[in-house]
């Protein structure tokens, strides 16, 4: 396949620390086609981030990839030594996350900040690297461009920030963006404004998209697939629509029926009984298996695994009974 | 509605707050003094045993009016009327980890309320009450020896709960309890308060920026725009025929599941800032249906218009024609 820009198979992440080995992400496997958008879902430490963080390269220390590959438009990036991998960030795959302000620095212009990111990865000269700063700007949705060139961050709102950073990312035309919880500090018409902007990018450009967030709502409207993670593993996989209106799995159902309806009036929400596990206490099996109603034997011995669509379930895979 | 099924009524609310430079720096730089009307003029009133929301977006100023409901902050004008026992109002914030002492075991953070309020009550009886509580919202009687950070998100939430209704209270204001839990965690929460609503009767308060969340918890909404309400209806209304041009705005751009839409086009526009907000009706700039007048005059809720649910020009002319 040609067109596969991130391809991440069996990826494995592990913490040492004092009380043992945790294991954070467990045998993940997605992919991401050029101009697509894959949506990562998933409750506080599920490892949607974790997932970002290590196809970013930024793991912190201790952490540490353990198993399984990488690979970016063909190429094996998990192995590269640290400078390399700086190169690949940046120019190959563009960052942004839920505050803008990490990826900006208060001290410098935003139009000094883009033409330094611009030069850093091309061969553009400064005057060029000055327009190109000031066209991104522009595709980015930023009025009057041209006065904003000047501005300092904090001269921004929250959107236009986040704007700032899409600019940002772009700057060296990347392959793939990882966009962690893009929109989750932004109120919600604006929250439109950056995931109809995503959307836009993706499809004139054809960059490839993960776009990692624990709203249910902006992956129904932005991704074109899902993977649903729990517990450091992909619970699921498929197109989002499918995903959406037939989950396969029950962690997924019962994720879904908790999210109160815009159309529907119920008296009580479904509520998944118990919380997810700690990364030092995941259950054998499928991690999900002592929230499950209908978990059998084997649900609570071998773990249910996926590198496609569907759901790592024994009960989906056996049609009832496991 | 008669007024004595009222439990809390806000005529004319405002609250100000001086932003402006330091004194030196407004001589020198010919600064004018900068006035934030947080909240500016709100009329609501809440039914006893109803939950009333609050919804706006940043800045619109619904945290400002718990803060005000529960005395936090004094009103810098208008008034909040309240025919209840002023003891028993309690709150809910949104950080369950900010709210908890850290150095205060469970059951002591549960219990504090139960002293202040019966001083009387003897110690074994203070334990069985608490340990009566932290069965009610879903933990167990031996967590009460615990530390806050021992717990979750979701049990912090159902502790800052406890502690509430170790108070016996009967108004309670929420300030974005949900906001940072899972939804699945949320769900719980959310279906905690409702139980608990309908076995004793409480009146909620209750402040969110979300509209699903809102929508499955109150009788009524109250929609804010820059400090003021724009709108208030009992829900299904709201939902089935929103009045306002901003609550259309809301409902047409929240991500919806059931009904996914790509192509759904973003509203233009941010919100003003509130320390210079526009003349005339504040949502003009961004309003699809503006007119002239909404520039110059301010359109304010009136009973007659509508039954007094909507600020609007353009919502008083389409149902004048």
């Amino acid at each position: 396949m040609t067109d596969t820009v991130l391809d991440v198979r069996d990826l494995r992440v592990e913490f040492p620390t004092r009380r043992g080995l945790l294991t954070a992400l467990d045998d993940v496997s997605l992919s991401i086609r050029r101009g697509e958008i894959l949506g990562v879902v998933g409750e506080s430490g599920a490892g949607k981030s974790m997932t970002g963080l290590a196809i970013l390269g930024l793991l912190e220390p201790p952490g540490r990839i353990a198993g399984g590959e990488i690979h970016l438009s063909g190429d094996r990036i998990d192995t590269l030594p640290e400078r390399a991998m700086e190169a690949v960030r940046g120019r190959r795959i563009g960052a942004i996350f839920q505050d803008p302000l990490t990826s900006l620095n208060p001290l410098f212009r935003i139009g000094d900040q883009l033409v330094e990111t611009i030069r850093l990865h091309t061969a553009l000269s400064r005057d060029e690297a000055r327009a190109r700063a000031l066209s991104l700007l522009k595709e980015v949705g930023i009025p009057a461009a041209e006065d904003r060139m000047d501005s300092y961050p904090h001269q921004f709102s929250g959107g236009m920030r986040q704007r700032v950073v899409i600019a940002l990312a772009l700057c060296a035309e990347p392959e793939l963006i990882v966009a962690d919880e893009p929109t989750t500090a932004l109120d919600v018409s604006i929250q439109a404004q950056i995931t109809a902007l995503l959307r836009q990018l993706c499809t004139e450009r054809g960059t490839a998209v993960m776009l990692v967030t624990h709203d249910m709502g902006v992956i129904a409207e932005t991704a074109d697939r899902v993977a649903v993670m729990y517990a450091g593993r992909v619970a699921e996989m498929g197109p989002v629509d499918e995903v959406v209106r037939r989950p396969r799995h029950p962690y997924t159902a019962g994720l879904m029926g908790s999210i109160p309806s815009l159309r529907k009036d119920v008296e009580e929400l479904r509520m998944i009984p118990g919380s997810m596990p700690r990364l030092d206490a995941v259950p054998p099996g499928c991690a999900f298996n002592p929230r499950c109603g209908e978990a059998g034997p084997r649900c609570r011995r071998e773990v249910p695994r996926i590198a496609g669509p569907g759901a790592a379930c024994w009960l989906e895979r056996e049609g009832g009974t496991a | 509605m008669t007024r004595t099924d009222a439990i809390l009524e806000a005529d004319a609310l405002e609250r100000r707050f001086d932003v402006s430079a330091p004194w030196l720096n407004r001589v020198l730089e010919r600064q004018p003094r900068r006035i934030l009307r947080a909240v500016d003029g709100v009329d609501f009133r809440i039914r006893r045993g109803r939950t009333l929301a609050l919804v706006g977006e940043s800045g619109c100023g619904k945290s400002t009016i718990a803060k005000l409901v529960t005395g936090l902050y004094p009103p810098s004008g208008g008034r909040i009327r309240f025919h209840g026992d002023r003891d028993r109002m309690q709150m809910i914030f949104q950080d369950p980890y900010a709210s908890l002492n850290p150095r205060w075991r469970v059951g002591r953070i549960v219990a504090e309320p139960i002293r202040t309020l019966r001083p009387e009550t003897g110690d074994a009886e203070v334990e069985a009450r608490v340990a009566d509580l932290l069965a009610t919202v879903g933990l167990s009687p031996g967590d009460a020896v615990k530390f806050p950070h021992a717990f979750s998100g979701g049990q912090r939430q159902r502790i800052s709960i406890a502690r509430a209704l170790a108070g016996e209270p009967e108004f309670l204001v929420c300030d974005e309890p949900t906001s940072a839990l899972d939804v699945s965690v949320q769900a719980q929460v959310l279906n905690l308060m409702k139980r608990l609503q309908r076995e004793f009767g409480l009146t909620y308060l209750f402040i969110s920026h979300d509209l699903s969340v809102v929508r499955h918890m109150a009788d009524e909404i109250a929609v804010m725009y820059l400090g003021r309400i724009v709108e208030i209806q009992p829900t299904a209304d709201l939902f089935a025929r929103p009045l306002h041009p901003y609550t259309r705005m809301l409902l047409e751009t929240i991500p919806d599941l059931e009904s996914p839409n790509r192509a759904r086009k973003p509203m233009g526009g941010e919100v003003p800032s509130p320390v210079a907000p526009p003349a005339g009706c504040s949502f003009h700039p961004r309003c699809p249906l503006a007119m002239d007048r909404c520039r110059s005059d301010r359109p304010t809720r009136r009973p007659e218009i509508l039954g007094g649910r909507v600020a609007c020009f353009a919502a008083e002319g389409a149902t004048a024609r």
